[in-house]
């Protein structure tokens, strides 16, 4: 890449509700446009003007509360009937109430550390450079404004009609994003 | 809940005439462009210099052995056990910030709950010291850890030492995950602001390359939800392996049901207390009014107050078990905790954190800050004589009189016990100059909720 092919349009509006309305805007009257919005904080319905629906933290988060429990209590349960029983005064080698708390701890653990790992596999993090990086505008996403990103889809993307449409959106400023 | 901490209260949860760009620019510039006068430096020198007390003190313990204590026969548990489990227990606190008030959407949680969270780890760090350097030989504390070794044995499952051992792993390690993920927005912020390149390197690595994509926020919002979640029974969990390290045991004045709920409130007793001795002064030295109102100091003592009632109420079933039972080694143990050699640490207790907090439930004495951070400063103080009367006292007249006999501390279990707080002052100063002291983002969130109120 030589950094002049122009992958998308980056918008930049002053508050939330011009943003969130011109999403629904784009996806009303441009259907074909791939979309995303960048703020400094999480606004509500943002994801159902995007139309996003599914985010998979959840079930990684769940099965991650699976390895750690079973995983724990599986290994007390090895290592205390078959890899090293240990008979005091005939009581039973599993003794199951004993064996929870270490389980209920890793249960916790698993869960917390499957659902990081989700949230940053599933949001493409670590990486530390993005094309959007190069736009100074766009400094000001992780502090007060708000910006919509119209990405090309294929060749032909018509960068000066995706211009000429957001401008009608009011917004403070319209930048090139180049790959 | 919501009647106690007043939703009515919730517009003056920041200054007037807040916004986004506002928001950002004060938090971010105490990172940024603050310069830390000659308070912050002297703080550091001497918690430096205490830490290095600290430094000096475990090379001493790995050259010469436990024997540099107090601690004997029968008192073998002594500062150090005390140290652990009042480090651990106002780590609880930062936990139950950002974690129960999340779930329960109190928005005063916002401003709070990063120095909170921040000050959770570095006292769960602190804690975790103490009890590996108990064990006589510290060096080979990874045997607590159940790996495949040439010896082919295994950890003592049914053992509450060992179930504590998991609960501090699992405790640190979801806390400083907690406090990191939390961190990433902010983190990226500061790299979008910093003056220079290598600032702007130093927290953009550190933020990942985070961009406030609208579905990144999405996972991340899912991810604090079930975190926020997770830490809560954490808390509770936690707390209570440390009480069943007592309860466990056969020892009179330990064998009790009401361990586990009574600790985890001592736990969130003297959190709070250090929430509040932290963030008095942060406050007032940052110059962070407008964020940290009297509204968050007030409902911070509130909190306290109502923790304080329960830990009372421990100390009155453990009184009134004894005497219910009429076991007469319970008996002996409870009068001489109350009359023996170390009574003094009874009714200090008592007066720490029982009496002392009642002053709260006049709404001036919330109101005055210095007010509240004696009473924090006495509850914290209380709460470490609490864990020695528990220890002390049971332990050192036992159950046979012969082997009878008294704990003094050495200039090493003083030494450890103030290198203690040295360390953890280095870290929290390191992390007011270095990482954003409030959570900028759920501030900028709060924000936007003020903003749709008023309209």
């Amino acid at each position: 890449m030589n950094g002049s092919q122009p992958c998308g349009v980056l918008v930049e509006f002053i508050s939330a509700e011009q943003m969130l309305g011109a999403v629904w805007r784009v996806r009303r009257e441009q259907p074909n446009c791939a979309i995303e919005a960048y703020s400094p904080f999480a606004v509500e319905g943002l994801d159902e003007a995007l139309g996003c629906r599914h985010d998979g933290v959840a079930p990684w988060t769940l099965l991650g509360a699976f390895v750690g429990g079973v995983g724990t209590y599986a290994l007390e349960w090895y290592s205390a009937v078959f890899n090293y029983p240990i008979n005091v005064g005939g009581r039973p080698t599993a003794s199951w109430p004993a064996f929870l708390p270490p389980a209920l701890e890793m249960t916790v653990l698993g869960a917390a550390l499957f659902g990081v790992l989700a949230m940053l596999i599933g949001n493409g993090l670590p990486r530390l450079h993005h094309p959007l990086f190069d736009v100074k505008a766009f400094e000001r996403a992780s502090s007060d404004r708000f910006f919509m990103v119209l990405y090309a889809q294929g060749p032909n993307f018509d960068i000066q009609g995706a211009r000429e449409f957001c401008e009608s959106l009011s917004p403070l400023s319209i930048n090139e994003v180049s790959q | 809940m919501s009647a106690v901490f007043g939703d009515a209260a919730s517009p003056s949860l920041l200054a007037r005439g807040q916004t986004h760009a506002t928001v950002t620019e004060a938090i971010s510039a105490i990172t940024l462009h603050r310069h830390f006068g000659w308070y912050w430096l002297a703080g550091f020198a001497s918690a430096l210099a205490l830490c290095l007390l600290l430094v000096f003190g475990v090379g001493w313990l790995l050259h010469q052995g436990v024997g540099i204590w107090g601690i004997n026969m029968p008192v073998a548990w002594a500062f150090a056990i005390c140290n652990y489990v009042w480090w651990i227990g106002i780590g609880m606190g930062g936990t139950f910030i950002s974690g129960a008030l999340y779930l329960a959407r109190k928005d005063w949680r916002n401003s709070i709950n990063r120095y909170a969270e921040a000050m959770t780890v570095f006292a769960v760090a602190v804690s975790g010291i103490f009890p590996i350097l108990h064990l006589g030989r510290p060096w080979f504390f990874y045997w607590l850890f159940p790996y495949p070794d040439v010896m082919n044995v295994w950890p003592q499952w049914r053992s509450s030492l060992e179930w504590d051992f998991f609960a501090i792993l699992a405790y640190l390690t979801v806390s400083i995950l907690y406090w990191y993920v939390g961190m990433i927005p902010d983190l990226a912020t500061l790299r979008d602001r910093a003056p220079t390149l290598g600032l702007a390197r130093f927290y953009g690595f550190f933020a990942l390359g985070w961009r406030g994509e609208a579905r990144q926020w999405r996972r991340f919002e899912t991810l604090s939800l079930l975190l926020a979640g997770l830490a809560v029974p954490l808390v509770f969990s936690v707390h209570s392996m440390v009480a069943l390290d007592f309860s466990e045991a056969l020892v009179p004045g330990w064998h009790s049901t009401v361990f586990p709920p009574f600790f985890v409130a001592g736990a969130l007793l003297s959190g709070f207390a250090m929430v509040l001795v932290l963030g008095i002064p942060m406050r007032r030295m940052l110059r962070l009014q407008d964020y940290i109102t009297d509204v968050h100091l007030a409902n911070l003592a509130k909190v306290m107050l109502a923790a304080g009632l329960v830990v009372a109420y421990g100390y009155f079933s453990e009184i009134f078990s004894a005497f219910y039972s009429m076991d007469r080694f319970e008996l002996a143990v409870t009068l001489r905790r109350m009359t023996g050699a170390y009574a003094w640490t009874f009714w200090g207790t008592i007066l720490c954190n029982v009496l002392s907090i009642q002053l709260l439930w006049s709404a001036r004495v919330r109101g005055n800050h210095a007010a509240l951070f004696v009473i924090a400063l006495l509850v914290l103080i209380g709460m470490w004589l609490e864990r020695f009367m528990l220890i002390v006292t049971s332990l050192y007249q036992d159950f046979v009189p012969s082997s009878w006999g008294m704990f003094y501390p050495t200039v090493w279990d003083i030494a450890f016990l103030a290198g203690s707080v040295g360390l953890f002052l280095l870290m929290f100063l390191l992390f007011v100059r270095l990482l954003p002291v409030a959570s900028m983002f759920e501030l900028r969130k709060l924000v936007r909720k003020e903003e749709g109120e008023s309209k």
